[in-house]
């Protein structure tokens, strides 16, 4: 147990390093908000695999680094962006290098009056309305160690605040960077999307990292769906492959919104995606669809919950994973259907394939259900690629790669498919061509 | 010679079901090749085209001048072998249209010829669909995926069709087949039918060589090939059934 005590020792004993970096901003009353989150934070026990929701989840690969609090700056070119942009799509860039926003770096096109996209940072400093009414509301920091971390340490970040009845047509774009240095370090995003009344908006929440160094990307997103809101969310995750990733996605739907989902990601070292969603008003639509894709010794796991606290709404979720090499993955989806959720359609899907023996997927769907008029069902597989299909593309003269590569897309297609940027339908049709088609 | 089968032997998993095959198929020529349940006859046509759960243990394959035994799957159809599926796979995701493509450009590669470009690929579409009355929005939908059985066994020989093969194996093709596809499918093979190619239709029952007719007929029987002739010998076959060759095995010649 030494070395849990060192990770949380290492974040209280360095607190005052990362005051100081406030800049004169700790007599704000956002700043009791995050020391209260350190108290909190400070008296949690750090999760174990004896915990059910960290049953297959083992963190003792990340708590034995110390992560200095405080990331290098780092120099980045325009040109180093662009790598990371889409091609072909018209959008507003955010773009946040080791966690600071980069003002230089980013652009924004026309927006519609009074709708805000920028940064957390400066929302704290404005002391915006919006943020003192929906901070920490979805994603709470008790039972939840790396929530109240990141609400402690929290600096910058994303902020959109789309106000009731306007609509964002090109999708918001938001790239964190991270570039390592020899030190390893923890950045921690904090992103706040607020999309009110009859609204609409679209987010890319893009994670990525250049060159292969050592740092934990510990983030919490909060998304408030208004009535009859829609938001479309998607999140890349694309990271080097010695860095730990832990997210938390948490979001609240009001009466008849509409939200999606969408998680791709070819992984990091160590990646944990928890996402979050709640009917918190009758007649609300939720997609939630994932593909991951790992290879090596990478870890993945996907932690989703899908709460029916209302009746009269729809939710679809439908996680897929390829795993190569000796990556391990987790699924655990858990469809929760309250007493008051009558008329509850709720269908939850999860499909893997293991490209080798010494691949493992635990999945682990759940479904509870307390109300009696509700249809639900949810299923998971886990195989091997269909050798029969693929002796059938070979015997019409296609080769082991081509074919090989030909079933995986198929594989990946649907969740891709129902992603609404062609742009970055192209961008993930190119990641899983090099990836499989060498 | 197109195809020479020398003393082949075959088994899976341990058991022995082709016990020293012998045959010769040239250019030009259909050949059938009719037996009961369990002869051999599937084991056949998937040793033909490389499936690897079964193993050789006697005997050679000579393919157009090439050891076909030492061929993967894939170069045996770049080569110009089509095998036909009795049970055609389906495969949600991958449409008609991009299995072709992929499958005519990795062949024309192999051959050193240019890749099509996507008008000339859908001109070729267009023309093979129509021999095998092959709706044209069948071309996007997945590979055999919500296919009825006669839709399946159509879209294998339209497969066939583009492909182009100089060896085309039917492996049961006619299984399970109402009259009218039996017709269709029938009408598309005929087509196909040239002095160049040589077609091997594997079939249990008599009535697709009503519209396929055969040059030659042979009948295998517990992994050998027990009888040979004419496109009589399958009229004969069916009149008399199967139990003629179990009772009179003693009579038949190799």
């Amino acid at each position: 147990m030494m070395s849990n005590k060192d990770f949380k020792e290492w974040f209280i004993s360095n607190y005052k390093t990362f005051e100081k970096s406030l800049n004169g901003e700790k007599t704000t009353s956002f700043h009791q908000i995050r020391k209260e989150a350190l108290s909190k934070f400070s008296e949690m026990n750090l999760p174990t695999t004896k915990d059910e929701e960290w049953k297959y989840t083992n963190i003792s690969p990340i708590i034995k680094h110390n992560f200095s609090v405080i990331p290098p700056k780092a120099d980045l070119s325009t040109e180093e962006v662009n790598n990371f942009l889409f091609d072909k799509l018209e959008h507003h860039l955010l773009v946040f290098v080791n966690g600071e926003f980069r003002n230089d770096l980013s652009r924004l096109n026309d927006l519609p009056s009074s709708v805000e996209v920028g940064s957390l940072s400066d929302a704290i400093k404005k002391n915006h309305p919006a943020l003192m009414k929906h901070f920490g509301k979805y994603a709470e920091d008790s039972h939840n160690l790396f929530t109240a971390l990141n609400s402690a340490y929290t600096k910058d970040g994303a902020f959109v605040f789309v106000p009731k009845g306007k609509i964002i047509e090109d999708a918001i774009h938001i790239i964190f960077i991270n570039k390592p240095t020899q030190d390893k370090f923890v950045t921690q995003p904090r992103n706040l999307f607020i999309a009110e009344d009859n609204s609409k908006v679209t987010v890319i929440e893009h994670y990525t990292s250049i060159g292969d160094g050592v740092y934990l990307n510990n983030t919490v997103t909060e998304m408030f769906v208004g009535e009859n809101a829609i938001f479309d969310h998607i999140k890349l995750q694309e990271e080097s492959k010695k860095s730990f990733h832990i997210s938390r996605m948490e979001v609240d739907q009001e009466r008849s919104s509409n939200f999606s989902s969408h998680l791709i990601s070819t992984g990091a070292e160590f990646s944990r995606n928890e996402c979050t969603t709640r009917f918190n008003g009758s007649g609300g639509e939720s997609t939630l669809n994932g593909l991951f894709m790992i290879d090596d010794e990478q870890f993945f796991d996907a932690h989703t919950m899908i709460d029916h606290a209302k009746p009269h709404c729809n939710s679809y979720e439908h996680y897929k994973g390829i795993l190569q090499d000796k990556a391990r993955g987790v699924f655990n989806g858990k469809v929760m259907v309250r007493p008051d959720a009558q008329k509850t359609n709720a269908f939850q899907e999860n499909n893997s394939i293991l490209l080798s023996d010494d691949a493992v997927m635990n999945s682990k769907p759940q479904l509870e259900i307390f109300a009696d008029d509700v249809k639900c069902s949810h299923g998971a597989t886990v195989g091997k690629l269909d050798e029969e299909a693929k002796f059938y593309l070979k015997t019409r003269g296609i080769g082991e790669e081509a074919a090989t590569a030909m079933l995986i897309h198929a594989f990946a297609s649907d969740v891709i498919k129902s992603i609404r940027i062609e742009a970055l339908r192209d961008y993930l049709e190119e990641i899983i061509s090099k990836r499989f088609n060498q | 010679m197109l195809l020479e089968i020398k003393n082949l032997h075959a088994r899976i998993e341990g058991n022995e079901i082709l016990k020293g095959i012998n045959l010769k198929v040239d250019a030009g020529e259909v050949h059938a090749i009719m037996g009961p349940n369990g002869s051999g006859k599937s084991t056949l046509a998937s040793v033909l085209a490389g499936r690897e759960e079964y193993e050789v243990t006697e005997g050679e394959i000579w393919y157009n001048g090439k050891n076909l035994l030492e061929l993967s799957p894939e170069d045996r159809a770049r080569e110009g072998v089509f095998l036909a599926f009795q049970y055609p796979v389906e495969i949600p995701g991958v449409s008609n249209t991009n299995l072709l493509k992929t499958a005519v450009n990795e062949i024309r590669k192999y051959r050193g010829e240019e890749e099509l470009d996507a008008m000339e690929f859908l001109e070729l579409l267009k023309e093979k669909s129509k021999l095998v009355e092959l709706d044209q929005k069948f071309l996007s939908r997945s590979v055999n995926e919500g296919f009825s059985g006669g839709e399946k066994k159509r879209n294998e020989i339209f497969q066939m069709a583009v492909l182009n093969p100089k060896l085309a194996i039917l492996d049961e093709t006619d299984s399970g087949l109402d009259i009218d596809a039996l017709r269709i499918v029938a009408n598309g093979v005929n087509k196909l039918r040239s002095k160049d190619n040589a077609i091997i239709v594997v079939t249990h029952y008599q009535r697709l060589l009503n519209y396929i007719v055969p040059d030659y007929v042979h009948v295998l029987y517990q992994g050998k090939i027990v009888k040979s002739g004419g496109k009589e010998l399958a009229l004969e076959l069916e009149e008399k059934g199967y139990d003629w060759l179990k009772n009179n095995k003693a009579e038949v010649t190799v």
